[in-house]
């Protein structure tokens, strides 16, 4: 199913014909003499004009995991995102890239097996986020090993993205240190720059007793609050969701591992039953992207989930917070 | 490190006095203070599975944990605090809506931390309250 939104602004959400994730394209400044000023200022703070663009969000490969497809969900994502006509300037991985484990050496071994598959990807830029089975028994250390920070901000065309890290502390939760620099960081913008948050746990209560909350993401969203276009992209929940808070939309990732049922339905959390002949079922990416709208400051939006199983889209909500016209 | 509600470390035998106050009469009990109930937490359950408490009793819940730090989170009830590593923490509680709740681990403590839950009944305050 492909549901075709009409939202105004900025960010489009369009499918390609991908296997798995999520595929975004930004299309800064749009609509508005305030919007292009600014995309603008966002592009003088890093030297690149704002243009068009698109990127990819991938989670929960868990690498590791004792289950039936391993890494094969993954290679596949790789794969697919490698033949997009169209390559993606950025992949984001929203956490859970490996499966945790306490035997010596081997979660560096995982941490290191997914780096060298998800290396295999052809795009110039990769980030990163932890999610718990990452980071929740080292308090990050092997993450920043390999990738660095837990935590970080940069602009790419425009759009300001900032990497937000919920599972480092073992609990779920930011934490008044990186919750000091995320207001630190957002101080320079204007209220309707484009920002993108990306995470592992949901910033807001989807079902607490699932452990799907952080503890403090009501603190995290009042410092968002006063922004007009946020996108929060996170994964954890290994389905889709969006969820809307004011401004901002909240959108989860399909996992690349295994899924789990709808919490609204289910009162257990326990994995979607492995189905052989398809073993790639409930498993996706999502694609988005975004082109020009044919009339002034309105665009098409389109947003895609694929299900590698099925290889065609099946229904989701649309980002809509980059899409809001600037109102300086 | 306390994060919500009533905290100290505190060891000790306590399930021998959560045994005694169960048996205790209804005055003898306002005398002695809350109710206390033990319960004991390792890698990856609760025990008991669950335990009954009375709508508007206030209960002390003595949290032990055998091995790693482990956290009790139950936003309904107003729980959220971590369990040291091989220490006792308390929460006192006092529920005023009757349901069924889970209580979860969410101190991530392992690969089987996902599924460290156990449920907490809070029935009417007529009849018989305690552990199961």
């Amino acid at each position: 199913m492909k549901r075709d939104l009409d939202r105004r602004g900025f960010l489009k959400i369009a499918g390609a014909s991908m296997g798995v994730g999520a595929l975004y394209t930004a299309w800064p400044g749009l609509g508005s003499a305030e919007g292009g000023e600014v995309a603008r200022r966002l592009g003088l703070s890093n030297g690149e004009k704002p243009t068009p663009f698109t990127f990819a969000q991938l989670s929960d490969a868990h690498v590791g995991f004792d289950g039936p497809i391993g890494t094969s969900a993954l290679e596949k994502a790789v794969e697919n995102i490698n033949g997009m006509p169209q390559t993606p300037d950025l992949v984001l991985f929203t956490g859970d890239l490996t499966h945790d484990t306490e035997k010596p050496g081997e979660h560096a071994a995982r941490m290191n097996l997914f780096k060298d598959i998800s290396g295999r990807l052809k795009v110039a830029k990769v980030y990163h986020v932890p999610g718990e089975h990452d980071a929740g028994l080292d308090g990050g250390e092997l993450f920043r090993n390999v990738f660095g920070p837990t935590y970080y901000s940069f602009d790419h065309r425009g759009v300001h993205f900032v990497a937000l890290d919920n599972v480092s502390r073992a609990r779920p939760e930011v934490g008044t240190e990186q919750r000091a620099w995320l207001a630190k960081d957002l101080a320079r913008f204007p209220k309707t720059a484009p920002l993108v948050v990306f995470t592992h746990r949901p910033l807001f209560d989807l079902r607490p007793d699932w452990e799907w909350f952080t503890s403090d993401g009501d603190e995290v969203m009042n410092l968002l609050a006063p922004y007009e276009n946020v996108t929060v992209l996170y994964g954890h929940i290994h389905r889709e969701d969006h969820h809307a808070i004011g401004h901002s939309q909240h959108y989860a990732a399909r996992s690349l591992s295994f899924a789990f049922p709808d919490p609204d339905k289910v009162e257990e959390k326990k994995p979607i039953p492995f189905d052989k002949d398809q073993p790639f079922k409930n498993l996706g990416l999502r694609v988005v992207s975004q082109t020009p709208g044919r009339a002034a400051g309105v665009d098409s939006v389109t947003v895609k989930e694929v299900e590698l199983a099925m290889n065609e889209y099946s229904g989701t909500e649309g980002f809509n917070q980059l899409l809001k016209p600037a109102t300086f | 490190m306390a994060r919500n509600g009533i905290f100290h470390v505190a060891g000790g035998a306590l399930a021998v006095v959560a045994g005694l106050l169960a048996t205790s009469s209804p005055r003898a009990r306002a005398e002695e203070g809350p109710r206390v109930i033990v319960i004991t937490a390792k890698r990856f359950e609760f025990s008991p599975k669950e335990i009954t408490l009375k709508k508007g009793e206030t209960v002390r819940l003595q949290l032990k944990s055998e091995d790693v730090t482990h956290g009790f989170f139950l936003r309904p009830l107003g729980i959220d605090t971590d369990i040291p590593a091989g220490q006792t923490a308390e929460v006192t509680v006092t529920p005023q809506e009757v349901g069924r709740y889970r209580a979860i681990c969410d101190h991530f403590c392992g690969a089987g931390h996902g599924g460290m839950k156990m449920t907490i009944v809070v029935e009417e305050a007529t009849g018989s309250a305690g552990g199961k």
